[in-house]
């Protein structure tokens, strides 16, 4: 099995990476220690845009093999990128109190785009809860992943255009505004992140694996 | 040209359905109406134009939302979704005839609700006529769609706000703001979207 040797590299990334966070990463002049979320919360977001991108290629897969192990994989992927969303509004919120004094802003134009995005894909749990298994959700589920993905850059330009732009911007044309140490930091806290992604999608399939295995001999002894 | 024949005749079954049962447009006209009235008593004194554009904007959509919930209840109770499926016509069709009929009923609506809008809070301009036509078709293509996918759960009406407000919001940004290039480009990617994704929708029901 590949999965504990994921998870162990997950573990050491990880570990890697908080150390690189704590004590290798200069304290940000402006912001001060508080500014060190920022290694959490960006590779958390991206992390998350990269299970809702993973979810939705799973899904044009499943439209187009009709293979129910991509129906179940875009599920899970987009699960996870549900919690990984609820974690960037959490850490975003945090990092807004640090820096700003208050736990929400709408200037904060990736914050209010992650409210909505979570609140898409919330509601991508209560379809497919209310629809009985089958081809039938697994259609409906497919067919809403794909306009998520479609969702997420039509949004971010409607946030764009409704408020003036406050946010830090970090990362802009001219590539990373940061010192080199910094970005190393950043990188590797977002190859963790995404290793923690892979390692949570993994478990999760292969508890949905069995349970469906369970079922089917279930089905076979009755 | 088969196409237009097909997207023709299910357009006029739904505007004729309506025009015996009467069900939808009365009850879309009242709740625009009703909400109007509340938003006047809801608005502080002396707040006036610039919160009232913002709130013709939330009525608009959820009088949308009402239109859309009933949209495919006569086709799930009747059990007409096998029929349509089984017809010789392309899938599409029936997702482009169900928003052209939803697409009327929220003009009508909308026909009452400007004018009165203006008369209630403050006049309105043509900039503002324009998005609202421009909301208005975003508004029927994506909500057509997803109100198919609702009648198919178990929760149904429940589930289309649940569903579609989210994907509303870029459309409120863009009517408040005025901007028309953006309701423009919503309305082409979704609209295309959900004509090429509609198929799957009805396809196992």
């Amino acid at each position: 099995m590949k999965l504990p040797a994921l998870a162990a590299a997950c573990t050491g990334l990880m570990g890697l990476a908080v150390g690189l966070i704590f004590f290798y990463a200069p304290t940000d002049a402006d912001q001060g220690f508080s500014q060190r979320i920022f290694y959490f919360h960006v590779p958390i977001a991206l992390t998350s845009y990269a299970c809702f991108g993973w979810g939705a290629w799973k899904a044009l897969r499943y439209l187009r093999t009709r293979d129910e192990r991509a129906d179940t994989e875009s599920y899970v992927a987009i699960h996870q990128g549900v919690v990984f969303g609820a974690l960037t509004l959490i850490t975003g919120s945090i990092w807004a109190k640090a820096s700003w004094g208050v736990w929400w802003s709408w200037g904060e134009n990736q914050l209010v785009l992650f409210l909505v995005l979570f609140l898409f894909y919330c509601a991508y749990f209560m379809l497919r809860f209310s629809v009985d298994p089958g081809p039938a959700r697994a259609n409906m589920s497919a067919v809403y992943a794909l306009f998520g993905v479609v969702l997420i850059p039509v949004s971010f330009l409607a946030i764009r255009l409704s408020q003036k732009f406050i946010h830090p911007v970090v990362f802009n044309a001219h590539g990373p505004q940061m010192a080199g140490s910094q970005f190393f930091t950043f990188c590797v806290a977002f190859v963790a992140m995404l290793a923690l992604f892979a390692t949570l999608y993994q478990v999760e399939l292969a508890g949905k694996r069995i349970d469906a295995h369970v079922r089917e001999l279930r089905e076979l002894l009755r | 040209m088969t196409y237009l024949r097909d997207v023709g005749a299910l357009t006029r079954k739904d505007l004729l359905l309506e025009l015996r049962a009467r069900e939808t447009l009365p009850s879309m006209l009242l709740f625009v109406l009703a909400a109007l009235t509340i938003f006047h008593f809801a608005l502080p004194r002396g707040t006036g134009e610039t919160a009232a554009r913002g709130l013709l904007w939330s009525a608009l959509v959820f009088t949308a939302l009402l239109g859309l919930t009933r949209a495919f209840v006569a086709e799930r109770e009747q059990g007409m979704f096998d029929a349509l499926v089984l017809a010789p016509c392309d899938r599409s069709a029936i997702w482009l005839a169900k928003s052209l009929a939803v697409f009327a009923f929220l003009a009508c609506a909308e026909l009452v609700a400007l004018p009165a809008f203006a008369a209630f809070f403050t006049g309105i301009d043509g900039r503002t006529v324009a998005a609202v036509a421009l909301a208005d078709v975003g508004i029927c293509t994506v909500g057509t769609l997803f109100g198919a996918m609702a009648v198919a759960g178990r929760a149904r009406e429940l589930l289309l706000p649940l569903l579609f407000l989210p994907m509303a919001i870029p459309i409120v940004v863009g009517g408040v703001g005025g901007y028309l290039w953006f309701l423009v480009l919503y309305d082409a990617i979704f609209a295309l979207l959900a004509w090429a994704l509609f198929e799957y929708v009805v396809a196992e029901t």
